[in-house]
């Protein structure tokens, strides 16, 4: 890493204050499970659930930190496993849509021709399904998937929008006069589309990016609650918010948490992203 | 100058597809350069001049082949490269250069100064270790009129006429015979222009450097070339040595540029030739001489019918007008 860019970052409070709350949501979500000592899946009806059947509130059952959830099973180890399921999957979809987008974007964008018609063909026929049919639809061919197939599909669906902007900014870069100077030096292809097109296209893909990481924990939850995925009583932050709806004028509570967690780690990745967009920026 | 000229450019078409049939075949074209014969000695600069969109850009990139050209034959010395592949052609990029117009467009702006000259650098001479190429890097920058840390800066840190420099530096880098001029000039400041043609100038003495030198200030052409044409509407009006285009200039559409260039000298004024009418559109050139519309002598049934050959109207100077004497 280019040591201006670092200095550049760590002068910028917003990317700081962002790489803090990624952190701690990467913390909760990857440390907590391993130092959390109650089941997330127990019922404890008797402790966490009053007669009436309402969860009992924090700092009220010893052992039982937040108390507990619809059908009393242990809120406090629900949000840290939810949050690993959560957190994998917002990153790796994340990750496999950015891969994807920059791949066909910047590749389309640049060769053009019949390439990048077909593949924006491609696009076209992809953004034109919806979503959760073709969700449903995986779903009954898949039996009860693992997780990374959650992830996988997430990431192959989602990368039109991300392949659509980098195209055009792509086809921008592509005239710019420094790239015609590139091939003027007889530069090979890939050195000119690694070295003057990917880093002038990666500012948009970057931002994209940090939404998408938000965008995924909560179709994530969408996803589990049409049975692919996560299924219950794994919990994951999307579905623990579903959940606590049912309960919300008794305990607001429980759907107070996941989403202060998801609150975080939208926003933590915001500004972790416009940071590093900045930071890698010579002219800020 | 020597006798075998080190650039020749040979009939040479650029068509540009303006509009496809929903099958994708073309079904209107953009004639940019429609059949231009250039040849350019050793050492010598050779002006293009021409109002915007004449195709005197379009001709500088496909004398690189940065655009394929549609027809006619390009050569390097003795060699023919016009359709020559990729790698063959990659020896010959080192040859051949060009510095742009645009100073803030030329540059990547998410490189240093040091990486720009040194990508171009290793494109001629592999193997340097990072001290050495520090030090050729700094050479070629002083060489351009820059100072040997500017290198550690990036573009956006210099004014338009240094990043202008910083693309000179750039081009010499692969130690080329022959350098494309796109225009350097025209974004910069009048007190900057005069200093980078004049490094231009200096560079040609110190390396006897090549140029084809296009611009549409006609004051700067005279000064820099040795000879200068005249585009029109993709094809060459008229070619001659410099001082005889300025003294003694035999197309019309020769004599309303000159028209226009100012005069410092107010007791001396010249007779304002305007032209009539806008360029038309390279989509549908006219018939005959492409000129015939805006010519104020323009002959009915000659102009309009029959295109006008490139041909010497005394040693030397080369005139495409029927009615040029």
């Amino acid at each position: 890493m280019d040591p201006r860019a670092f200095r550049r970052f760590k002068k910028n409070k917003g990317a700081l204050f962002g790489a803090f709350l990624v952190t701690i949501v990467l913390l909760v979500a990857f440390v907590g499970p391993f130092v959390s000592s109650q089941d997330p899946n127990e019922q404890y009806r008797t402790q966490l659930l009053t007669d009436e059947g309402v969860p009992r509130g924090p700092m009220v059952v010893p052992g039982h930190l937040l108390g507990g959830d619809t059908i009393g099973r242990d809120e406090l180890a629900r949000l840290l496993h939810g949050g690993a399921v959560s957190m994998q999957v917002a990153i790796f979809a994340t990750a496999l849509t950015v891969l994807i987008g920059l791949y066909v974007g910047v590749t389309s964008g640049f060769f053009g021709g019949l390439y990048d018609s077909v593949l924006m063909r491609l696009v076209d026929v992809l953004l034109s399904m919806p979503f959760l049919l073709v969700a449903i639809a995986i779903n009954r061919v898949v039996d009860n998937p693992a997780l990374s197939a959650l992830y996988v599909l997430l990431g192959l669906i989602s990368w039109t929008t991300l392949a659509r902007v980098t195209r055009a900014k792509t086809m921008q870069v592509r005239e710019m006069e420094y790239v015609q100077a590139a091939r003027a030096l007889g530069l090979s292809r890939t050195r000119i589309v690694f070295r003057h097109v990917l880093p002038n296209v990666l500012g948009p893909a970057i931002v994209i990016g940090t939404t998408l990481v938000a965008q995924m924990i909560i179709v994530e939850s969408a996803m589990s609650y049409l049975g692919l995925g996560v299924q219950p009583p794994r919990a994951s932050w999307g579905s623990m918010l579903r959940e606590g709806q049912e309960m919300m004028a008794h305990a607001p509570r429980l759907m107070l948490y996941p989403a202060a967690f998801i609150v975080m780690a939208v926003f933590g990745f915001n500004l972790l992203g416009e940071g590093l967009r900045d930071a890698f920026d010579p002219k800020d | 100058m020597s006798e075998t000229p080190l650039v020749r450019i040979r009939d040479v078409k650029k068509h540009f597809v303006a509009d496809r049939s929903f099958f994708g075949r073309p079904r209107r074209w953009v004639r940019a350069v429609d059949g231009v014969s250039l040849d350019i000695a050793e050492g010598e600069t050779l002006g293009l001049v021409g109002e915007s969109g004449c195709g005197k850009s379009t001709l500088g990139r496909v004398v690189l082949r940065l655009h394929e050209p549609t027809a006619g034959q390009i050569f390097y010395g003795d060699q023919e490269i016009t359709h020559l592949s990729g790698s063959k052609m990659r020896p010959l990029r080192h040859k051949m250069q060009i510095i742009f117009q645009d100073p803030y467009g030329s540059l990547n702006p998410r490189m240093t100064v040091r990486a720009a000259v040194a990508e171009a650098l290793r494109q001629r001479v592999s193997g340097l270790v990072s001290s050495e190429e520090e030090d050729r890097v700094g050479d070629l920058l002083e060489r351009v009129g820059l100072r040997r840390e500017h290198m550690r800066r990036y573009p956006h840190e210099f004014s338009g006429g240094q990043r202008q420099r910083i693309g000179i530096a750039r081009a010499l880098a692969v130690d080329p015979r022959f350098i494309v001029a796109d225009e350097p000039i025209s974004a910069l400041d009048v007190s900057v222009q005069a200093q980078i043609v004049n490094l231009l100038m200096d560079l040609q003495d110190e390396l006897s450097l090549s140029y084809l030198f296009i611009a549409h200030d006609l004051t700067v052409v005279e000064y820099i070339s040795h000879r200068v044409a005249v585009m029109y509407l993709g094809r060459v009006v008229e070619l001659a040595p410099a001082s005889a285009i300025y003294a003694s200039p035999r197309h019309p559409y020769t004599k309303a540029l000159l028209s226009a260039v100012p005069i410092m000298d107010p007791s001396k004024r010249r007779k304002r030739i305007l032209l009539e009418g806008d360029v038309p559109s390279p989509l549908d050139p006219p018939r005959g001489c492409t000129f015939h519309p805006r010519c104020p002598l323009a002959e009915q049934g000659l102009c309009d019918r029959e295109a006008p050959e490139l041909k010497a109207a005394e040693e030397g100077h080369l005139v495409s007008c029927h009615l040029a004497e």
